[in-house]
């Protein structure tokens, strides 16, 4: 467990090394909300609220959905394909640890180091310029802690399956994108999930894609009440359970074929 | 006219590298589609929910959207200075750019040219005319031409802010961020200028005229008559943006002291 924690605690001093790259960060985010924000002003346009949601919960949607990301978001599945292409990765196999499991930890303690020097400060940036609304109940906070923790699980889960992907076809740049692609759209980051037509809604109770951005930031801007928080991490719950099997599988699989390039 | 020749040979001669890997081109035109597609839905799936965005109607977003993809596609694929900074100044390779017998800023186009790009403009191209069907939309024989001139402003306007923005590498060999941030602020440019509060609205006019790549040129062929004035400005801003950043390159290749080895 100690050398786990270690690697959380090195990934993270070395993203401290760069962190002025973060300031920019910062103020990428801030453009980016920004942007949402005036197409939605303009697309309630004096409506009250759109499927349940007032503009101003539309636009903490918004704010807490891309400082949220920056927790979660980590690029294991590009390094893993790297090392796969580069050969380092059978020196990796014979080190004492789960490579998966170190996989994950780097991608935490990049999280947490986001979390601390992006997101707090995003946060509190955007708050002055555009009207959010924070909770003032503890429960909440509470909710979306645990949510974006699940969400942090399912996303590294999924990027893991798709570095694992690389084992068996070498060179997969194609399916990272049209994962990226698909996250982007049915995450909820760019539009919530209760916005898109019906029958599009019942085919994302089926895919796991929902649990990492519109659960969490529901929980947050509190469209989300009682039993529909519990169900939201339920949902998240499930799925983080889920994916540990294909994952083991292809993972037992993949050492097996494994044909290192280089190295 | 040494120009125009040399550029068709690089030309040739990249088709002839990317067509040797063909499922990669393949897969490199279907992503660059889906990403295409985010947008897309995005309008779709939102005007479900309302018939007009401050007076402009679905078709009409589609419309600036597909317009955007045209003059978008086209700066991509020559203009490709991303990482001007780090392959050119910091590992010293504009050494050997200055010792070839044309321009710096051509050479680097030649370079670095991304042909496959220029997919993004047919898909925009489709956008457009699915939308301008929807809104039986008339055209005259010159609109064409008009097309061409207010895709190519377009490009220069992008051209020019970012050509400008690679420039300050001359003078600072830090690394930046500045250009992904720029990036994100061009998308303002996708969505109609109206939306936004003035101070934004000014921005993106005269400072980083990035509405002179999709809403202004868009607002003629829709026939909105009151941007007519800014929509014919588009080749103009586009050209004054080129050329000063033309000029600061001028200025800064002459300040430049090569690095590296």
């Amino acid at each position: 467990m100690d050398k786990y924690f270690e690697m959380i605690r090195i990934r993270f001093l070395m993203m401290l090394a760069y962190r002025t790259n973060y300031y920019t960060g910062i103020l990428i985010y801030c453009i980016n909300i920004g942007a949402y924000y005036f197409l939605w002003s303009a697309i309630y346009n004096g409506k009250s609220a759109i499927q349940g949601m007032s503009i101003e919960q539309m636009t903490t949607y918004v704010a807490v959905s891309w400082m949220a990301r920056a927790f979660y978001f980590n690029n294991i599945d590009r390094e893993i394909a790297m090392e796969i292409k580069e050969g380092k990765v059978a020196v990796e196999l014979i080190r004492p640890y789960s490579y998966l499991g170190m996989k994950t930890m780097q991608g935490l303690g990049e999280g947490v180091f986001r979390l601390f020097f992006l997101s707090f400060p995003g946060l509190i940036i955007t708050s002055l310029l555009f009207p959010l609304h924070f909770s003032s109940d503890i429960r909440t906070w509470g909710y979306f802690a645990l949510s974006i923790m699940l969400s942090f699980v399912i996303n590294s889960q999924l990027n893991l399956l798709a570095g694992v992907v690389t084992f068996f076809t070498l060179n997969n740049e194609g399916l990272l994108r049209a994962k990226r692609f698909v996250i982007d759209l049915f995450s909820g980051l760019i539009l919530p999930i209760s916005f898109y037509p019906h029958w599009a809604q019942e085919v994302m109770k089926y895919f796991p894609f929902q649990a990492i951005s519109y659960i969490p930031s529901m929980i947050f801007t509190e469209s989300f009440r009682g039993q529909a928080v519990i169900n939201g991490l339920l949902f998240q719950l499930v799925w983080s359970i889920i994916l540990l099997f294909p994952l083991q599988l292809l993972w037992k699989v993949a050492k097996k074929r494994l044909v290192v390039q280089g190295g | 006219m040494f120009y125009v020749s040399v550029f068709f040979q690089y030309m040739a001669q990249y088709m002839k590298t990317k067509l040797q890997y063909r499922a990669d081109l393949f897969v490199e035109f279907l992503s660059d589609l889906m990403f295409q597609s985010v947008n897309l839905i995005f309008i779709l799936v939102v005007f479900g929910h309302t018939t007009l965005l401050h007076g402009w109607a679905r078709d009409e977003m589609i419309f600036i959207y597909g317009f955007f993809l045209v003059p978008f596609a086209l700066f991509g694929a020559f203009f490709n200075i991303w990482d001007f900074n780090e392959r050119y100044i910091v590992r010293g390779e504009m050494d050997r750019v200055l010792t070839r017998p044309v321009h710096s800023l051509f050479q680097i186009i030649l370079e670095r040219m991304e042909l496959e790009s220029l997919v993004g403009g047919v898909t925009g191209m489709i956008i457009m005319g699915y939308a301008s069907a929807r809104l039986h939309l008339e055209f005259h024989w010159y609109d064409f031409f008009l097309f061409l001139l207010f895709a190519l402003g377009g490009m220069l306007v992008y051209a020019g802010v970012f050509i400008s923005l690679a420039t300050i590498s001359f003078w600072s060999d830090a690394r930046s961020s500045i250009m992904p941030m720029m990036y994100n602020i061009s998308n303002y440019g996708r969505y109609p200028i109206d939306i936004y509060n003035r101070v934004i609205r000014y921005i993106l006019t005269w400072i980083l005229p990035f509405a002179f790549v999709g809403v202004y040129p868009s607002a003629y062929f829709l026939g909105k008559k009151e941007w007519y004035g800014y929509a014919f400005l588009t080749p103009v801003i586009g050209l004054v943006f080129f050329m000063i950043a033309v000029m600061l390159w001028n200025k800064g290749v002459k300040r430049y002291r090569g690095a590296g080895n």
